[in-house]
C-alpha cells in the first residue's frame, strides 16, 4: 500500500506536484493517469525517495522508502528504460542490483528468463532497442519479487505482443495480491489494464474513482442514425417521445441505447434508413474533457478542446453544408 | 472522433484485502535480507569490473607507468653522464604524473557516469541510504586504484633498480622503497578519490575531468609565469604545493627545498579529500537525485 498525504513538489517557482492525497492499494491496478508533464514521473521518483518532497508525505506500508532495510524486495519500481549504463550487460545490470540487496543471483536468471531477454543477457544494454530496454527496465522491477510494483509508462516503446504481455503481466501480478501502480497518458491503455484510476494535471488530483464508475460516468452511449426520409423520422420518433438531435447534415443522433427501439418504430412506418448504429463517446475524450484545462503542452492546431457527446457538430460538417 | 470505440472491457471488481496484517498483500518466497554496507560494496564491485571504460583507462595507467618508467629507465642507463649517487627510484615519477589522468578520469567516472545514464536512480532505488552508496563506491574505487598502482609503481621502481644497478646509483633506503611504492601509490589512489568525490558534485563527467586536470596542471603552469617580483610568494606556494611536485616529494627531487616534505603531500590530499568527500555526503543527501 503506498499513501501520499499532501505531496507537493516545488522547482523554484514551478509546481510540479500540488497536494496530492490518494491510497494505492494492494490486490489491484491502480493507473496513474495525466497528460505529459502532469507531474506523474515527479511523483512516482518521490514515493521512492530519489526525489525530496516541499510538503506533505509518501509513505510505503507506513514507512518511508529510505527506512525500508530491503527495498527491492519491497518496492520493485520501473521508472526510465534507458537508465542504464550501456556498457554494461544485460545480465552484469541486474547482477548488481540483485547483490545490493543480498538476492540470490539465480533470481537474475529467472527473471531474465521471465521478461524473454536470456538469450542477450550477455549483450551490452546500449544496443538494446527501447523495447528490449523496458523489458530489462521490468526485470529489474521484478528482481526482488516485490509486494509493491511501479511502472512509469511501461508500454511505451513494446510492439502489440509486448503491450500485450505486460498486459497480462500487470494483471496476474495484482492477482497474486501485490500492489500494481501503473503510469500512463492513454485512457485507452488503463482501460484495459486498471482497476482503479488516479488522475491528474498539472500536479493536482482530478479524479481518484474506480475503473467501472469512471466508465460508467463518462462513456456516453448514443445511437447514429442516416436517413433520407428524415422529417417522418423525426415526427415518428418525436411521437413515441424520443429526443433527437440534428448532428451534422443528415445525421441524427439519440441519446442512449435505444437502437432496436427505433429500428422497429421506422420498420413500422416504413422509413428507410441508411444506418442505425450505437455508438459509445470514447473514455480517451471524457479524459480529454477532465484534463482540458490543465493540459501543460497544447497544440495549437486552432481548435478548442472538443467537447463530447451527441450535441456535438461532426468534423467538418460545417464547411460542407455551406 | 466519434468513430465508433471497440467496447471497453468491464473492469474487474476491486478485490477485498486480506485480513490480518495492517498491510496485507504478497509475501515473496524470497528470504529477506537486511542490507548492509557490504551488499552496496558487492554491488559497485560488479558495477567496476563490467564496464570497459575501467580497462580502458586502467589499461592505459600501466601502460603510462611501466612503459614510460622503463623507457626513462633506458635512456639513462644508456647515457654517458655519471649517475652515481641518485637514486633510481626517482625515474619512477614521469610515468606516474601521467597515469594519475587515468585514475583521475576513473575516479570521476565512477560516479558521474550514472548521472549521465539515469544509472543513478536505479542504484538510488535499489539503495536508498545515499551516503552508503557513495561509501560503497569510495571503497570498492580506493581498493582498485590503490593495488593497480602500487603493483605498477613496484614494478617499475624494481626495474629501475635493476637496471641502473651497475652505475654506480645508490642502494635505496627502506623508506625511499615505502615512498615510492606504498606512498606514492596511496597519494594517487587518493587523488582519484578526490576525483571521485568531485564526480558526484558535478555529477557531469567531463567537466568533473575538466576540473581534476584544471586543478593538477593549472598552479605550476601558472607560476611558470609570474615574473613579477611583488608575486614571488605565491609563485613559490603555488610550485610547492602544485600536485606534481607534492607527488615529485615522494622521490625527495621537490621543486623548491622549503615548503612540503618527508610524508607531507599524503596528509595534504588526505585533508583535501575528507573536505570534498564531507561536501559531497552533505550534497547527495540534500539535492534531489
Amino acid at each position: 500500500m503506498i499513501e501520499l498525504e499532501g505531496l507537493s513538489k516545488r522547482y523554484g517557482e514551478k509546481v510540479a506536484v500540488n497536494n496530492l492525497t490518494f491510497t494505492v492499494r494492494p490486490g489491484i491496478i491502480t493507473g496513474f493517469l495525466g497528460p505529459n508533464g502532469a507531474g506523474k514521473s515527479t511523483t512516482m521518483r518521490m514515493v521512492l525517495g530519489l526525489d525530496r518532497p516541499t510538503a506533505g508525505d509518501v509513505r510505503i506500508d507506513g514507512r518511508h522508502y529510505d527506512q525500508l532495510k530491503d527495498p527491492l524486495t519491497y518496492v520493485g519500481a520501473l521508472l526510465d528504460a534507458k537508465a542504464v549504463h550501456g556498457g554494461r550487460s544485460a545480465f552484469n545490470h541486474l547482477l548488481c542490483l540483485a547483490q545490493a540487496n543480498g538476492i540470490p543471483a539465480r533470481r537474475v536468471h529467472e527473471v531474465l528468463d521471465t521478461v524473454g531477454l536470456t538469450a542477450v543477457a550477455k549483450k551490452k544494454a546500449k544496443g538494446f532497442s527501447l523495447g528490449m530496454a523496458q523489458r530489462l527496465g521490468i526485470a529489474a522491477a521484478l528482481l526482488g519479487d516485490p509486494r509493491i510494483l511501479m511502472f512509469d509508462e511501461p508500454v511505451n516503446g513494446l510492439d502489440p505482443e509486448g503491450i500485450h504481455w505486460i498486459r497480462n503481466l500487470m494483471k496476474s501480478l495484482a492477482a497474486q495480491g501485490r500492489t500494481v501502480f501503473v503510469s500512463s497518458h492513454l485512457m485507452s491503455e488503463m482501460a484495459l489494464t486498471a482497476d482503479h484510476l488516479v488522475v491528474i494535471g498539472q500536479g493536482r488530483l482530478l479524479a481518484d474513482t474506480s475503473m467501472a464508475d469512471f466508465i460508467a460516468r463518462n462513456s456516453h452511449s448514443y445511437v447514429r442514425i442516416r436517413t433520407p426520409q428524415r422529417e417522418r423520422l423525426l415526427d415518428v420518433l418525436g411521437g413515441a417521445g424520443i429526443t433527437v438531435v440534428e448532428s451534422g447534415a443528415a445525421v441524427l443522433e439519440v441519446d442512449g441505447d435505444k437502437s432496436e427501439a427505433i429500428g422497429e418504430l421506422a420498420a413500422q412506418h416504413r422509413i428507410v434508413l441508411h444506418e442505425l448504429s450505437p455508438q459509445q463517446a470514447s473514455l480517451e475524450e471524457a479524459f480529454m474533457r477532465l484534463t482540458a484545462g490543465s493540459v501543460e503542452y497544447h497544440a495549437h492546431d486552432g481548435q478548442p478542446p472538443a467537447p463530447a457527446g451527441p450535441q456535438r457538430q461532426q468534423w467538418g460538417g460545417e464547411w460542407r453544408k455551406g | 472522433m466519434s468513430t465508433p470505440q471497440p467496447p471497453m472491457p468491464q473492469a474487474a471488481p476491486d478485490r477485498q484485502a486480506a485480513p490480518g496484517s495492517p498491510y496485507p498483500g504478497y509475501t515473496s518466497p524470497i528470504p529477506v535480507v537486511r542490507t548492509t554496507l557490504w551488499h552496496a560494496v558487492a554491488s559497485e564491485w560488479t558495477k567496476i569490473r563490467s564496464v570497459r571504460s575501467t580497462m580502458w583507462t586502467l589499461g592505459v595507467f600501466v601502460l603510462l607507468v611501466v612503459g614510460i618508467g622503463l623507457l626513462a629507465g633506458a635512456v639513462v642507463a644508456g647515457s654517458s653522464p655519471d649517475v652515481s649517487g641518485a637514486n633510481p627510484l626517482e625515474l619512477g615519477f614521469f610515468g606516474l604524473l601521467l597515469g594519475s589522468m587515468c585514475v583521475i578520469t576513473l575516479g570521476v567516472l565512477t560516479t558521474a557516469s550514472e548521472y549521465g545514464t539515469g544509472m543513478i536512480r536505479t542504484t538510488m532505488v535499489a539503495c536508498p541510504n545515499r551516503g552508503r552508496v557513495l561509501a560503497a563506491k569510495a571503497i570498492v574505487f580506493f581498493l582498485v586504484a590503490f593495488v593497480v598502482t602500487l603493483v605498477s609503481a613496484s614494478l617499475v621502481a624494481l626495474a629501475h633498480v635493476a637496471m641502473l644497478e651497475g652505475d654506480g646509483v645508490l642502494e635505496p633506503s627502506g623508506e625511499e622503497w615505502l615512498k615510492a611504492t606504498v606512498g606514492v601509490s596511496l597519494y594517487i589512489a587518493l587523488l582519484g578519490l578526490l576525483s571521485l568525490a568531485v564526480g558526484s558534485v558535478i555529477r557531469h563527467s567531463a567537466g568533473a575531468i575538466t576540473i581534476m586536470i584544471g586543478a593538477v596542471l593549472a598552479p605550476l603552469v601558472i607560476a611558470l609565469f609570474m615574473f613579477s617580483q611583488s608575486l614571488k610568494d605565491v609563485q613559490q606556494a603555488l610550485f610547492e604545493y602544485s600536485i606534481p611536485n607534492q607527488l615529485s616529494i615522494f622521490y625527495a627531487n621537490s621543486l623548491t627545498d622549503s615548503g612540503p616534505s618527508g610524508w607531507d603531500p599524503l596528509w595534504i590530499m588526505l585533508g583535501l579529500t575528507a573536505v570534498a568527500f564531507a561536501g559531497a555526503f552533505a550534497l547527495l543527501e540534500k539535492r534531489d537525485v
